[in-house]
């Protein structure tokens, strides 16, 4: 019996319809790991420099048809605080973040190659869930699950928001650094392992003495990749009431009575803000990756 | 039964190994004494290397049995650190850490695995270094040297474990035709200390010149040996002849 044809299973995929391709086929593909960064990186500097010193004022002048003080002067007002407790704590909260987050990623990593049979599935389970999670989800469970206080042997350990907050988006980078550990691990040739193996040392000697500090240089660029996303991801706790910069920014807007033509002034300064901190790492990030490309 | 310097220092008998469907090697036996030099020659794909394998546990075996100064290799009670300080292997792609210096390739497994004392470990080095001839090139990464170079320091490395027995996996294979030479002195000047080596190797030359026995492998089994003189000038079986014709 003949099979029907069906275009993209047992023919070519064509299609008479229009089809929108992405910008730049090679990086944005979304399984690209370094897709965003890639992102970042497409832009040239100058084009952002453009950007940032001739069409952001022109905005937001567009946007002012007032006699009180210009948009400029309340946002310079709030430019301090804006940033000293605003971003100051979204970098605080991702640099912890990434500090748990890579601890706990590193062993998850390891423990997805484990030679026991129940480590090795648990660390994939975990690995996958967080991987495959909302990161708004996660915080929303964790932020909520975890009581303020802890009463241990009489000692009061107290969670504040910002300390829930570093806990839960931990949990996502955790699950992502795991594989990027993981990976990093089986690129490197076995023939490590059976050299290692030969001079006697054990499976964990071989782990922490020989393959690891190969693995550093290769995870890199993946490592940035996830620091970049995730410092963009830490507005996300301004939703539970913790006083990261887009929080305070809508606080500021509130004293200054809401008035719209601020809108513009207030979330692009956060927006520039965050763009001139990620932009840099992004930059370095493709830089380490060509260099070890070509080493490598 | 303890172990006596009078029996076998490698004793494989009997030895089956499979990779799925595909045995490799099929019923091996071959001894060998204390101070002897071994070569193993034979067309590639016969299960030279695999036999090395599985002489220091890297890779199991299916039957039969393999046994290291009266050591039971294959037993799931294998006391591994006890092996391999008496085996070292050499391989084909010298293996380096690349991570390390030279020296500290050396030094590693003395210290990390023998726990012994850094200084001490550090003079042995150095010594390791002269006797391969590298002297001068202590603090060069794997990566700054040539192969020739590089498969020295692999040997030095098995050395500083003071292993009884060396295990060299055709280690002359991908080395330029100027460097072969060297590493081949290194291994010749081992053999003047006395140390038991096997060697796989394609330099038949060179395994007439040192070899004390030659065993001929085709196909997971050992088709011919005896000692040098004996192989190369009166080979019986017409595989042994096909492959010397072919190779000499």
């Amino acid at each position: 019996m003949a099979i029907k044809a069906i275009p993209g299973v047992n023919l070519p995929n064509r299609s008479d319809l229009p089809v929108m391709h992405s910008f730049c086929e090679k990086y944005s593909a979304p399984g690209h790991p370094l897709a965003f960064v890639h992102f970042l990186d497409s832009f040239s500097p100058w084009v952002l420099v453009c950007g940032i010193v001739v069409l952001y004022p022109v905005l937001v002048q567009a946007q002012t048809g007032s006699v009180k003080d210009g948009p400029f002067q309340v946002l310079w007002r709030w430019i301090p605080l804006l940033i000293t407790s605003g971003f100051a704590s979204n970098v605080v909260i991702s640099f912890w973040t990434m500090a748990l987050g890579t601890i706990a990623g590193v062993f998850l990593g390891i423990a997805q190659i484990s030679h026991i049979r129940p480590v090795r599935i648990l660390a994939k389970l975990l690995t996958q869930t967080f991987r495959n999670s909302p990161w708004l989800v996660v915080l929303f469970i964790v932020m909520l699950s975890i009581p303020d206080q802890l009463r241990v042997f009489g000692h009061v350990i107290s969670f504040p928001d910002w300390v829930k907050s570093v806990l839960a988006l931990s949990l996502p980078i955790m699950a992502n650094l795991s594989e990027v550990v993981r990976g990093a691990i089986q690129s490197l040739p076995t023939s490590q392992w059976e050299a290692a193996e030969a001079l006697a040392f054990t499976r964990h000697q071989i782990l922490w003495r020989v393959i690891l500090p190969q693995c550093i240089k290769r995870m890199m660029p993946p490592w940035m990749n996830w620091y970049a996303i995730l410092t963009m991801a830490t507005p996300l706790v301004s939703l539970l009431g913790v006083r990261d910069m887009i929080a305070i920014a809508r606080f500021a807007l509130t004293a200054e009575n809401s008035r719209p033509e601020l809108l513009f002034p207030f979330y692009g300064f956060c927006l520039v803000t965050f763009f001139a901190y990620c932009y840099p790492i992004a930059r370095l990030t493709i830089r380490l990756e060509k260099r070890f490309a070509v080493m490598t | 039964m303890a172990w006596t310097e009078d029996l076998p220092i490698i004793s494989i008998k009997d030895v089956h190994k499979s990779f799925g469907d595909l045995e490799v090697l099929k019923g091996l036996t071959l001894d060998v004494r204390k101070g002897e030099v071994v070569c193993i020659v034979g067309p590639s794909g016969s299960g030279k290397s695999t036999l090395l394998r599985c002489i220091n546990g890297l890779t199991d075996i299916q039957a039969g049995s393999i046994t290291v100064e009266g050591l039971e290799v294959h037993t799931p009670n294998l006391n591994k650190l006890e092996l391999r300080k008496k085996v070292g292997i050499v391989f084909q792609q010298y293996n380096l850490f690349p991570h390390k210096t030279a020296i500290e390739n050396v030094m590693m497994a003395p210290i990390i695995v023998l726990k012994q004392n850094r200084s001490e470990v550090e003079k042995r080095a150095r010594a390791l270094f002269e006797k391969v001839r590298l002297t001068g090139k202590e603090n060069d990464y794997p990566g700054e040297l040539s192969g020739g170079q590089q498969q020295r320091v692999a040997i030095a490395r098995s050395l500083a474990m003071n292993p009884d027995i060396m295990l060299f996996d055709e280690i002359t294979a991908a080395l330029d035709p100027e460097t072969v030479n060297e590493v081949l002195v290194t291994i010749e000047s081992l053999v003047a200390d006395g140390l038991t080596c096997v060697l796989v190797t394609h330099e038949m030359r060179f395994a007439r010149k040192i070899a004390d026995h030659i065993y001929f492998t085709d196909r997971g089994v050992i088709v011919e040996h005896g000692p040098p003189d004996v192989f190369f000038s009166q080979a019986k079986d017409p595989r042994t002849k096909e492959f010397l014709s072919r190779i000499l």
